[in-house]
């Protein structure tokens, strides 16, 4: 499939617990724990989950932030789950990764220009002009000005930031690039002016997005694929219009069922479905990890994990009933 | 607005601070320009016997001590001695001390738990003690004198970095920078130093009040700077003897001691307020 | 309906407030004006730096440093509350006629003390002065039943870190709601919880308060929630008041150029987007007049030199505009 940028197999990520002073070390956090799906080149792929699911984390590992504990992932046919860290210096400045919470992502005794200017410092050997000339270019992309590159970070609104954390890593020319929850916490009004932002970019930069979001509106609209995660795990994933109008999983329709949506009341009875709250990573149920949550389960789902499999559609659902 | 005179007016807005900062603007001042405020520059090694142990009066401001020197004089050259000895002391501790602590911090490994036990080895050290023994040894100056801050001082700024650079570790545009790929050397330097740099600039200011106190000590035991340099814990200790009649003798010196060790104190409380860039910008 | 629901319970009107900071003076809140009806569930809209939170933390005087109320009354079941003595709020008005439940569940708790102890001691200081321990513990008790903690008496001997973000926000709901309080004022009480956490608290705080008789003033940036628990809302922007209307109302027929290009920014599933252009003003030099006029479609001169007066542009539909669409 030459279509595909990025591959991801079996992938794993757990968190070694803190040894005491007795030596007991306290349970491994799952973050990640086996997660297999296919990014094709050009398409914005949707990781959607509540807190605790390990989207990030799964965003990170892909990235190189974090080692993965088991797994592979393949980015332009090239693995790069486990290379040593001066391979991984090359491979990184075509995958990058932007941060939930710009303002913290960027150094606050830095101006912006330098900040700018770092990515192409560490990874190029560019002249200072030539590196100027760029990050002008870019902040013009961004929909930013020059006198903004002698401010500092806290010194720009909560939308300028996310352009300056674009405009960083997109000097780079990266090929893929992970957002992560890039809306959240902006206002209705900013979130419509990043995402066109976003759109604009990806066409003119041949750009092909993970968009790691908790909010389903966002990744309904701004998704062609997309993968619902669960206490570590694909619980679902598919085409996003597919997903949202026909989902299968249970946790899914549960997940669906909670947007708060304009015009469309939550139903008044106290739904089983809705009880309950993500599992703790630490400790997982057995079996199937939403069972206790779920108003479908059988016998079989309280000791069996079910695999993700393909379905109608291309449709992948991790799910017993559904899996004969 | 720019940032450096919106810092300015900030500082002095912060009327301890700024009186810290007056104090020790004095004092360097003093110590760069003894030659010409004092009224009788000669008074650092000429005596005049017949002069001895006068009270203030509106010839020698401050009085005369046992060798008939003209106190107020010997105070502002014993600026220049002290601040001297403060400098080097805490320049050297600040040298030696802030890259382990960067070092300890960054690194996760047995590097980092050796060179914070290394620190406390020295932190264990008494300085007061380890000056006299080498000053036993090697015999009473100032530069032991230094030496042995020097030798004792470092593990603070350690300690400061290292806590510092661990919790910065946690930040996430430190992980940003990490996830740029850049290296050590360039994050621990680059990043995390200037955010740390406030912490070490605090800990400076005071550390040269500390200094300078530890110093009189030393001197007024003897063990450091020797008569007849102008040295104010020397003085002090020259004035032993005269108590109480020559009040004078010790006073002066004395308060010259408290009002720099405070002015040390204030200046660096203020400055922890002000270093901060996004303080600096107005950032309420 | 009730005869009482029609009876207002708060009335808001001509508040401005100013924040004094080293940037200027923040004018945060420009003469704005709400009202809540006994019983009625009324949510407070708008982006950040709106003056939604300023105007809730004004009712219960506790603005932050530098906060100053220039002018205006909180009318409270009559009594002007910015007039009333600080001692006699404390005593009879917060926490106790006038409850929060405030945004972020996990720093609402001491943490080093379980949650039991905190919960009755609040109540020792606000609940009924006549009730011994026993009364009290049986009331709390019965109300965390009420907000769905499971076995709530082994849970109050644990501490706050124990309990999950919805978990805590359910503590908060129950404390919120033991005092016995007319107005419980909710401020953005789901932002920091997951989706489906949101649903579930949000269903439960509608069934413990509709029908009951407690009025709510619901701040939120989310439209969306405010559609599923509000009988009212009231949309500001950069300090002034724009709309207020029933929920349906708003939201099917906005009438204000901002409400309108508000809910055409939200994001919808045919993928196209709509922005609105401009950038919110600083509120330190704001817009004369209508604030909202340098970005609005429909803005003449008239908006730039007066604000609008409230006026009513169908039944118990009020709108702040010289140029009101739809």
């Amino acid at each position: 499939m030459e279509d595909t940028i990025l591959n991801v197999k079996g992938l794993k990520k757990y968190f070694r617990g803190f040894a005491s002073l007795l030596g007991r070390r306290a349970p491994s956090v799952k973050a990640v724990d086996g997660v297999s799906f296919q990014v094709l080149r050009g398409e914005t792929f949707g990781l959607v989950g509540e807190s605790g699911c390990g989207k990030s984390t799964l965003g990170k590992t892909i990235l190189g932030i974090y080692r993965p504990t088991e797994g592979s992932v393949t980015f332009k046919g090239r693995e790069i789950a486990h290379l040593a860290k001066k391979e991984a210096k090359k491979i990184r400045k075509d995958i990058q990764y932007v941060y939930q919470d710009p303002g913290i992502s960027l150094d606050p005794y830095w101006k912006i220009k330098r900040i700018l200017s770092e990515p192409l410092v560490i990874h190029t050997s560019l002249s200072r002009k030539a590196i100027e000339k760029r990050i002008h270019k870019m902040l013009d992309e961004v929909g930013l000005s020059q006198e903004h590159l002698s401010l500092y970070p806290h010194e720009f609104s909560g939308g300028q930031q996310r352009r300056l954390g674009l405009a960083r890593i997109l000097c780079l020319n990266p090929r893929l690039v992970i957002l992560d929850e890039p809306t959240s916490g902006l206002d209705v009004s900013v979130q419509a002016t990043i995402l066109k932002l976003f759109i604009e970019l990806k066409r003119q930069f041949d750009l092909t997005y993970i968009f790691i979001s908790h909010n389903l509106s966002v990744v309904r609209m701004m998704c062609q694929r997309v993968a619902v995660m669960y206490a570590g795990k694909i619980v679902e994933m598919g085409e996003t219009h597919g997903v949202f109008s026909d989902p299968i999983h249970p946790y899914t329709k549960v997940l669906l069922a909670a947007i708060p949506v304009i015009g469309k009341k939550h139903g008044r009875e106290k739904d089983l479905s809705l009880s309950g709250e993500p599992p703790n990573p630490e400790n997982f149920p057995s079996g199937c990890r939403f069972w206790p949550r779920c108003g479908y389960k059988k016998g079989v789902c309280e000791s069996v994990e079910p695999d993700l499999r393909a379905g109608v559609h291309g449709r992948w659902v991790a799910c017993h009933l559904v899996n004969q | 607005m720019s940032g450096l005179r919106l810092a300015w007016i900030k500082f002095s807005r912060d009327r301890l601070a700024f009186s810290g900062f007056l104090i020790i603007l004095s004092l360097i001042l003093v110590a760069v320009f003894a030659g010409v405020l004092a009224p009788y520059p000669e008074d650092t090694f000429s005596i005049h016997p017949a002069a001895r142990l006068q009270p203030p009066s509106l010839t020698h401001f401050l009085g005369t001590d046992s060798m008939g020197r003209d106190i107020f004089s010997r105070l502002l050259f014993g600026a220049r001695v002290t601040l001297i000895i403060s400098i080097i002391a805490v320049g050297t501790s600040l040298l030696i001390g802030v890259p382990l602590g960067l070092i300890a911090g960054y690194s996760e490994n047995w590097l980092s738990e050796l060179i914070m036990r290394i620190a406390d080895i020295f932190l264990s050290i008494p300085q007061i003690i380890l000056a006299i023994l080498l000053a036993q040894s090697l015999g009473p100056s100032i530069p032991n004198v230094i030496l042995a801050l020097s030798i004792t001082y470092w593990p603070w700024f350690t300690r400061i970095v290292f806590a510092e650079t661990r919790s910065l570790k946690q930040t996430v545009f430190i992980e940003a920078t990490e996830a740029l790929g850049a290296n050590p050397l360039r994050t621990t330097v680059l990043h995390v130093l200037p955010n740390v740099s406030s912490s070490i600039i605090v800990r400076s200011s005071i550390g040269m009040g500390f200094t300078i106190l530890t110093a009189a000590v030393l001197g007024f035991l003897g063990v450091g700077a020797q008569p007849p340099t102008p040295e104010w814990g020397v003085t002090i200790a020259e004035s032993r003897q005269y108590l109480p009649d020559a009040w004078w003798y010790a006073t002066f010196p004395g308060l010259a001691i408290f009002f720099v060790v405070m002015g040390f104190n204030m200046l660096g409380d203020g400055l922890r307020d002000i270093l901060d860039p996004r303080i600096r910008r107005g950032f309420e | 309906m009730n005869q009482n629901q029609k009876e207002t319970l708060l009335s808001v009107s001509c508040l401005t407030v100013h924040f004094y900071t080293d940037r200027g003076v923040v004018k945060a809140l420009d003469r704005a004006e709400l009202n809540v009806s006994r019983g009625e569930v009324v949510g407070l809209i708008g982006e950040s730096g709106c003056g939604k939170t300023t105007l809730a933390r004004s009712v219960l005087r506790v603005l932050p440093p530098g906060g100053r109320i220039i002018d205006g009354t909180v009318l409270f079941t009559g009594k002007d509350l910015l007039k009333v003595k600080e001692n006699d709020l404390n005593t009879s008005v917060r926490g106790k006629a006038i409850t929060l439940i405030p945004q972020d569940p996990f720093n609402s708790f001491n943490p080093v003390f379980p949650v039991g102890t905190q919960i009755k001691d609040i109540m020792k200081w606000k609940g009924n002065a006549q009730d011994g321990k026993e009364i009290r513990e049986k009331r709390i008790l019965e109300m965390l039943e009420q907000v769905q903690i499971p076995s709530p008496r082994d849970q109050l001997k644990k501490y706050p870190h124990q309990f999950s973000g919805g978990q805590r926000q359910r503590f908060m709901i129950a404390m919120a709601l033991l005092p016995g309080p007319s107005l419980v004022i909710a401020d953005e009480p789901t932002t920091a919880l997951d989706v489906t956490v949101e649903a579930q608290i949000l269903q439960l705080m509608a069934s413990l308060v509709l029908g009951r008789g407690i009025s709510v003033l619901f701040i939120t940036h989310d439209l969306g929630v405010a559609s599923q628990i509000c009988e009212r809302v009231v949309v500001m922007y950069a300090g002034q008041d724009m709309e207020d209307a029933p929920a349906d109302s708003l939201f099917s027929n906005p009438r204000h150029p901002y409400t309108r290009e508000l809910l055409e920014s939200l994001p919808n599933p045919e993928g196209s987007i709509k922005d609105i252009p401009g950038e919110v003003p600083s509120l330190v030099r704001p817009p004369e007049g209508c604030r909202f006029h340098p970005r609005c479609s429909q803005a003449t001169d008239h908006c730039s030199r007066q604000r609008p007066e409230k006026a009513a542009v169908a039944a118990d539909h009020w709108v702040r505009c010289f140029h009101p669409v739809g």
